[in-house]
């Protein structure tokens, strides 16, 4: 079975932000909330600073606290790719997956299930890469099967120096920023 | 140095975390309040105290049917897709506390209304004469009144631990990553059942009796208290900084004057004056008490939403 990941280059990713457009526009994202968004990250001591950008969202951990917390079982890992999503008419809106999340990278959508990206795995499922990967301009984003050692993304992974967000969370992130 | 700009602003969710509001805490507190009013009443029932207990063992019961009622209808107000709440009772979520707390509160209810039934409300017995008599065929049986007693420790004691290891199980959360919040908030439970029934008891001496428990309760939950801020101060450094929004963070001054002050150390004070004989029992002790269970409830759902693992 695949294990979906993504890896994203901080080098050559310049924060156009085009990856939140496309995926509002691919999933009919409500105005004022995201699935996906950019962060960057100021570090080290003027004159020599170090600039980071990230596109980040959720990170489908391999060990999702967001699944094990949900009472109803809407939260669970699909079994195409271990993505996580939310069975919307399963979910009873009690926001537990939210609180479990490190990242944050759930919200409540307006109808009162929670929501956040799915990998965009109805594309995946019909050989399409997610929404945000397609239209990156700068070619930073690759999305493949982590477990398949000849895909890019493990390439990039095993040939690239590279970091996870917030490792010590323990929830083993399938989301790769390379150095 | 670290800047950390983000382009995300999700309700709820930005700039920190604040998915639960007062329905949560208040629910956590009814929830605690009616398990330490369950435990106690199991307790004597067990014992055969009940003659002398009569306010533990026949009026808590009642009271607790109402007051976790008022906690359901709290916890369900909190809920953003309400229409689907029947789907907690369609699965079984090994490791989802909110799961067993969902499955729990259906075995309190029975108890707490088996417990009623060992001596329902004059009011009830006047309006169904049969419930009298049914009610006086269980409360001649020794076993009967046992079973009721054990089965309400029990399931006292899963509600109060449950309500604590809700918040504990979200690792996410650094200030609820404690086994000791559900033994914590179970004592709280048991010292708010304890004062309130300080509080409405007739009896002299079943007053006294509770006073004396419930200052063993504010003591073992002070304790508790230390050892829940030495674990934390004692682990990572996202644990560390977590702790620090109640050791000098925005939570400092709620924390240290209105959960421990207000809500153990001086009612303990008057209690230990009181079960001396130094002065009489006054309501402000177990007011403050129940005040107290209330405020830890919010600080610590407030405060661990608050905190977060550094991102760094």
């Amino acid at each position: 079975m695949a294990r979906y990941g993504m890896v994203i280059d901080t080098r050559t990713c310049v924060g156009c932000m085009d990856c939140v457009v496309a995926c509002k526009t691919e999933n009919q994202v409500p105005e004022g909330f995201d699935r996906d968004w950019v962060t960057q990250r100021l570090t080290g001591r003027f004159p020599t600073l170090q600039l980071e950008i990230h596109s980040e969202r959720c990170n489908h951990c391999d060990n999702p606290p967001c699944v094990t917390c949900c009472p109803t079982g809407a939260s669970h890992v699909h079994q195409n790719g271990g993505v996580v999503l939310v069975a919307h008419e399963e979910c009873i809106g009690c926001k537990a997956c939210l609180a479990a999340c490190p990242y944050d990278a759930r919200f409540i959508h307006p109808n009162g299930y929670a929501d956040k990206c799915t990998f965009c795995i109805h594309r995946v499922e019909k050989g399409q890469d997610p929404a945000c990967v397609a239209v990156c301009p700068a070619h930073c984003m690759h999305f493949g099967d982590l477990d398949d050692p000849g895909a890019g993304v493990s390439q990039l992974i095993a040939s690239r120096k590279h970091h996870v967000l917030l490792p010590a969370a323990g929830t083993r992130p399938r989301i790769y920023y390379l150095e | 140095m670290l800047e950390i700009v983000s382009s995300r602003n999700n309700p709820l969710v930005d700039p920190w975390l604040h998915v639960w509001g007062w329905e949560i805490p208040f629910y956590l507190f009814l929830g605690g309040w009616v398990a330490g009013m369950m435990v106690l009443s199991g307790y004597f029932l067990l014992k055969g105290r009940e003659r002398q207990r009569r306010c533990v063992c026949f009026a808590l019961p009642l009271f607790g049917l109402v007051l976790l009622s008022l906690g359901m209808l709290s916890l369900f107000l909190d809920l953003e897709h309400k229409p689907y709440v029947f789907r907690l009772y369609l699965t079984v979520e090994p490791l989802s506390p909110m799961s067993w707390g969902s499955w729990i509160l259906v075995l309190v209810y029975p108890v707490l209304v088996a417990n009623v039934l060992l001596q329902p409300p004059a009011l009830a017995v006047a309006a169904w004469p049969r419930l009298g008599s049914l009610s006086r065929r269980f409360a001649a049986r020794r076993g009967v009144v046992r079973a009721v007693g054990g089965a309400s420790v029990l399931a006292g004691t899963a509600l109060g631990i449950y309500t604590g290891i809700l918040l504990s199980a979200l690792g996410a959360r650094p200030l609820w990553n404690s086994a000791l919040l559900g033994p914590l908030f179970l004592v709280s439970g048991l010292s708010c059942g304890a004062a309130f029934s300080h509080m409405v008891a007739r009896d002299v001496e079943e007053r006294t009796a509770l006073a004396r428990a419930d200052n063993l309760f504010l003591s073992v939950e002070l304790g508790l208290f230390a050892l829940y801020l030495i674990g934390l101060l004692s682990a990572s450094e996202a644990h560390l900084e977590a702790t620090r929004l109640l050791l000098g963070g925005p939570f400092t001054g709620v924390f240290w004057v209105f959960v421990v002050g207000l809500g153990v150390v001086i009612p303990l004070l008057i209690q230990v004056l009181a079960v001396s004989h130094r002065i009489a029992h006054t309501p402000v002790a177990p007011l403050l008490v129940l005040a107290g269970g209330l405020a830890l409830r919010f600080v610590i759902v407030y405060a661990g939403q608050w905190s977060r693992w550094p991102q760094t």
